[in-house]
């Protein structure tokens, strides 16, 4: 069958059984379990009540239990075995192996660079343009330009940047512009971009940045439009000059929503997997947590050693995801 | 301790949209003026092209005879109320009222003594750490006139500022704002509203903006006596004016006019000979109608009768889709629906109006 019509028939299939998961559970609900006549009739009916919400829940639990809650649980318990010994408890034997590794040392030190970098240079960049492109009239149009590499896969950016940092031997003609920016500049040798170790992270965090400002933009431009307009013209009567008035007046605003998009950002810096995976894959020091892992679980069949490392991402975003729902919930109040 | 000149300023949006035309205005110093009008005819327009929120497209502004057309509004001297107090949400009333003063680069003794001394005048010492959210919205409306106080403007301009307020705290802050005025004689205030009580209550002398320019410009009770012409007259007064068409029958000192339909009004307005037939409009005030027994303005019949216990107003049966002519008649008649009721007026009290202009002469 073509794929597309196998995609569609999924989507009728899918679609429909939501449908009729949800009128015939309802159904046997106020038909058969407690119908709404005979003596008990007003009793069943509350009760119809207040099992109802449960009915509707039950999908939405049931798969957050199957693909969240158990592999949390499993990965736990995995983490504290050993493959080698047929899934034999070893205690913190795995974590004692993978913090004597140096490897997970640099993916420490890498992931806790992205996190500096990454959120604060997409936060900035993205607030810059939302202020920027605010009252002009091809406004919209940067935006979407800037937007667009929101729509674009994590591989697919690599793809790109890939080709961006490419060297082809001297003599030939470069195909990645950074290469032909450096050699017209006056740059004697084309340069290996993603071997520089140290700053090869950093053509890596581009790519996120990249990626993220859109994102960024999109949100503060939208909670720029929300400061009101007399404010601005209060502070202008009072005198501040544009920076003042966007420093002082603003972003002090907006601040909330810039906490939200920080924290965001940070969680997706976490789990950076596929930029890392499809660029240098973690060679030449550019080794992160998520890949460390992935190499550990399925390249090194490590299960102990990767599931530990997955533990570790785990607590490090949890806090940061919670400060980030605790002020998105304030920012909606 | 400024004088303000407006000189055939104009507003113009787009090179095409004429929202003012043609403005000549002179505010002394120490006068509070009040822009009313009704919605959309450019009174905050003209208010925020004197801050210098909107540029002015033609003509020019004067604050001590200094042309102020392209000066930032830091600089023009003025501070302002906004509508909706547009205080810093995320500074304390503190910080509200030092805002402007830390930008000029005061010294923070000197910010404080003027701070102190605003919130001294307004009674906002109790809540100087307090932020705008934790106020309500009375305090609010201090704090948005303390940020103007501290910087000790020459002019003051307040945009609507106490539509944002309930009934009673609106007469409350329209008394303090009297008061405030009376403690600062030196200081010019221009003050935008759509409500007649406000303007009337605290004007020195009123603007009524209409049709792009001012419509006429007075005391209070200038423009109740006397309005200029038909619009003015309707404007100011509440419920407003009556405006009934008649034809000029006798000309002289007093002026005698056969209405449309039965009626017959004189007014002390003198006509020349040559004014005898004239198509005019006579207006008279609801509240100067007078029951009546012989000749008279109106015999028509209440089609509702409100009763406020003070006065009643009496609404007739409209004619010919003209608005229905209402009588304020002091006391109570509640009894009066339905019933044909004669109603005159003194002459003196009957306006005449021809083409939309006062035929009253200037004193």
């Amino acid at each position: 069958m073509h794929p597309a019509l196998q995609g569609l028939l999924t989507i009728v299939i899918g679609v429909g059984a939501c449908i009729g998961y949800f009128y015939s559970s309802n159904i046997v609900l106020d038909k058969v379990i407690f119908p709404a006549r005979g003596p008990h009739a007003g009793r069943n009916i509350n009760r119809a009540n207040m099992v109802r919400p449960w009915l509707f829940l039950f999908p939405a639990l049931f798969a957050l239990g199957l693909y969240l809650a158990y592999p949390v649980v499993e990965t736990m318990r995995l983490s504290l075995t050993d493959r080698d010994m047929g899934g034999a408890f070893v205690g913190l034997e795995n974590y004692q192996k993978m913090t004597a590794d140096p490897k997970f040392w640099e993916a420490i030190r890498n992931n806790a660079l992205w996190l500096l970098v990454v959120p604060a240079a997409s936060t900035a960049f993205g607030l810059l343009v939302a202020q920027l492109t605010d009252r002009i009239r091809w406004g919209a149009i940067a935006k979407s330009l800037i937007f667009m590499p929101m729509a674009i896969s994590f591989v697919g950016a690599a793809v790109i940047w890939k080709l961006v940092y490419d060297a082809r031997p001297l003599g030939t003609e470069q195909i990645g512009i950074l290469n032909a920016l450096y050699l017209s500049l006056g740059g004697d040798q084309p340069m290996q971009w993603l071997t520089l170790p140290f700053w090869n992270n950093f053509f890596l965090m581009v790519v996120l940045v990249w990626i993220q400002t859109g994102f960024a933009m999109v949100i503060l431009s939208a909670a720029l439009r929300g400061v009101p307009e007399e404010t601005i013209e209060a502070a202008i009567v009072d005198g501040a000059n544009p920076f003042q008035i966007f420093f002082k007046i603003k972003v002090p605003q907006i601040m909330g929503t810039i906490v939200v998009v920080w924290t965001t950002i940070t969680i997706v810096v976490l789990k950076v997997f596929d930029i890392v995976f499809a660029m240098t894959n973690g060679q030449w020091e550019t080794q992160v947590l998520a890949n460390y892992m992935y190499d550990k679980m399925f390249r090194a069949n490590d299960w102990g050693v990767g599931s530990a490392a997955a533990m570790v991402i785990m607590l490090l975003v949890t806090p940061i995801l919670v400060w980030n729902v605790y002020n998105a919930r304030k920012e909606m109040k | 301790m400024a004088d303000l000149k407006l000189e055939n300023v104009a507003k113009v949006y787009g090179g095409k949209v004429e929202v003012l035309k043609d403005i000549n205005l002179d505010i002394a110093t120490g006068e509070l003026i009040v822009f009313v009008g009704p919605s959309g005819c450019g009174k905050s327009t003209l208010l925020r092209m004197i801050a210098g929120l909107e540029r002015i497209s033609g003509g020019t502004l004067e604050i001590d005879g200094e042309r102020m057309n392209d000066v930032p509004p830091a600089q023009r001297g003025i501070a302002m109320v906004f509508q909706s107090y547009a205080l810093y949400p995320h500074m304390t009333v503190y910080d509200n009222m030092a805002f402007s003063l830390k930008l000029a680069k005061k010294s923070k003794e000197e910010i404080h003594e003027a701070v102190m001394k605003a919130a001294g005048i307004l009674q906002l010492e109790d809540y100087l750490d307090r932020l705008p959210k934790a106020l309500s919205g009375g305090q609010r409306q201090r704090v948005a006139i303390g940020r103007c106080i501290v910087r000790d403007p020459k002019v003051y301009l307040f945009d609507e500022p106490l539509s944002n307020l309930d009934a009673a705290l609106r007469v409350a802050t329209r008394l303090e704002i009297a008061q405030l005025k009376e403690s600062m004689p030196d200081s010019t205030m221009i003050y935008v509203t759509h409500d007649q009580v406000e303007a009337m209550t605290l004007a020195d002398r009123i603007v009524v903006l209409a049709n792009k320019g001012i419509a006429q410009v007075g005391s209070p009770l200038e423009l109740y006596e006397r309005p200029d012409n038909e619009f003015v007259a309707q404007f100011i007064g509440s419920p407003s004016m009556n405006l009934l068409p008649g034809e000029i029958v006798e000309t002289g000192p007093m002026t005698k006019v056969n209405l449309d339909g039965e009626g017959v009004a004189v007014s002390n307005v003198p006509t020349a000979p040559e004014d005898l037939g004239r198509r005019v409009n006579i207006g008279v005030r609801p509240e100067d109608m007078l029951l009546a027994d012989g000749d008279c303005i109106l015999d028509g019949v209440v089609d509702v009768v409100e009763a406020l216990g003070e006065v009643t107003l009496l609404y007739f049966v409209a004619e010919r889709g003209n608005a229905p002519v209402i009588a304020k008649l002091p006391g109570i008649h509640a009894n009066l629906k339905g019933e044909t009721v004669r109603l005159t007026a003194e002459p003196d009290k009957v306006h005449l109006f021809a083409d939309g202009l006062s035929m009253r002469p200037k004193d």
